[in-house]
């Protein structure tokens, strides 16, 4: 009644693995426009648009990513409206990751010298043009590496999806177990797969770390 | 109005911290002021007020034409008429020479690019720093760097330049390369305030040296005040400078 572990599930964990890096996108390039707002809100000298930016940094980092994916999985049709596992694993996960890239990019828009902002301004910059000219490229050197660095809990934590039955490869390779029963191969070779993605990106990650740390170019 | 920057009754305060007590100022086109003082005395505040880096609380400032407490004071307008030099130069480290002294002109006066870079020539070539148009910043030396931040800030055909004590962070045998700049330019006539340490400079090259002291001026007139104080405050920081 079960069926070997063979080129058939690798077939059906790639599928998998396919929604588990369309996932990740979604996140990272949603969490990241949104974080970037963040950061801008953050460094904002209106204390109200700053206080807002802190309290929803500190509320989602307070929060396991599971639970707002339960909270919006299982909350959200109670008031009417339904969404589906994808939905609402996306929602879920760019809520989370603009929170991360948020802090991240608001301490190294920070970590620009203030002397940096101050010569931009004098030398007539807009404010627009000191930020695109002169703070951003800056900012972007010191964020890198630990925005690089992140994208490995995104594409770590997209596994979760699974629990409210996103078919992403953890949720596949469930299945895949329930079908051949060979738990340790189904797992080990999912492992791999997300070995496989995560560790080139902390590769990436140190070699940015390194480059910068050599030369402030 | 004749004078370039004026102040009047200039008070100014950080939170209970009173920094000026009453700055009373004139500086007339092509004049060179040096701004001393112990530090604390409020000479790095008062210079930073004329670029409207710091906020006054009483008091009028006029500078270059610009009346500072304008609420409608166009800002971008007066630092196009106002250099600044800094201490810590504060050049772009992602930009090369060139790119740090044409980014305003290009930006804000919109300036073509090979008009840019022959404006970078010149700055340069009048810092003496022609043959490092294309290097960064951290290639260079302290002094040059320092002269790439002049050049820049020359780039912007200033009306009149603001030094803030630019040769307090540079080795003592790299001064003398900044300070040839400076009197280079102040004997083509830029209208010059600075703030300096640099007391056989201000000796010198200032037309009036200010002497300030616990928030006010507490002394002033043509650079023989250094060698014959009236005050005995003066006498004291002379004193400690030799």
């Amino acid at each position: 009644m079960f069926t070997n572990f063979s080129l058939v599930h690798i077939q059906v964990l790639l599928n998998g693995l396919l929604w588990t890096v369309i996932l990740s996108m979604i996140s990272f390039v949603f969490g990241g426009l949104v974080g970037f707002a963040l950061a801008l809100g953050g460094i904002s000298k209106n204390r109200a648009v700053a206080g807002l930016v802190n309290a929803y940094i500190s509320l989602v980092q307070g929060t396991p990513v599971l639970i707002l994916m339960f909270v919006i999985y299982f909350g959200l049709p109670i008031v009417g409206i339904e969404v589906s596992s994808l939905v609402a694993a996306s929602v879920a996960m760019v809520i989370f990751s603009s929170a991360f890239l948020g802090t991240i990019w608001r301490a190294s828009l920070q970590s620009v010298a203030r002397t940096q902002w101050e010569a931009a301004d004098c030398l007539a910059l807009s404010g627009w043009q000191r930020m695109g000219l002169v703070v951003l490229p800056q900012a972007v050197r010191i964020a890198t590496p630990p925005t690089v660095g992140f994208m490995v809990q995104i594409v770590k934590n997209t596994s979760l999806a699974s629990v409210i039955g996103m078919a992403e490869v953890t949720y596949i390779a469930k299945q895949v177990n329930a079908s051949t029963f060979q738990p340790f191969t189904t797992y080990l070779v999912i492992a791999l797969f997300y070995f496989a993605i995560c560790f080139p990106l902390s590769v990436l990650s140190r070699r940015f770390e390194r480059i910068y740390s050599v030369s402030r170019r | 109005m004749s004078a370039v920057v004026k102040f009047e009754n200039v008070h100014m305060s950080y939170g209970a911290v009173q920094v000026l007590k009453g700055i009373n100022l004139e500086i007339e086109k092509g004049q060179v002021v040096a701004l001393i003082g112990r530090s604390g005395s409020g000479k790095s505040t008062a210079l930073r007020c004329v670029d409207r880096l710091e906020k006054i609380n009483d008091g009028e400032i006029w500078a270059c034409g610009h009346r500072l407490t304008n609420p409608n004071l166009d800002l971008r307008a007066l630092r196009q008429d106002v250099g600044i030099v800094f201490q810590s130069y504060n050049l772009f480290p992602h930009l090369t020479v060139e790119q740090n002294i044409t980014l305003a002109p290009r930006w804000v006066k919109k300036m073509e690019r090979t008009a840019a870079r022959k404006l970078a020539e010149e700055v340069l070539e009048q810092v003496g720093l022609a043959e490092k148009i294309d290097s960064y910043p951290e290639q260079l030396s302290g002094g040059q760097q320092q002269r790439v931040a002049i050049a820049r800030s020359l780039a912007m055909k200033p009306k009149m330049m603001l030094f803030d004590e630019v040769t307090s962070a540079l080795d003592p045998e790299l001064t003398g390369e900044v300070l040839k700049v400076m009197e280079d330019l102040a004997a083509n006539g830029m209208t010059m305030l600075l703030v300096t340490h640099e007391m056989a400079f201000a000796e010198r090259v200032a037309d009036r040296v200010v002497f300030m002291h616990q928030g006010r001026i507490r002394e002033e007139g043509p650079s023989s005040i250094l060698t014959n104080p009236a005050t005995p405050e003066l006498k004291s920081f002379v004193g400690s400078h030799h």
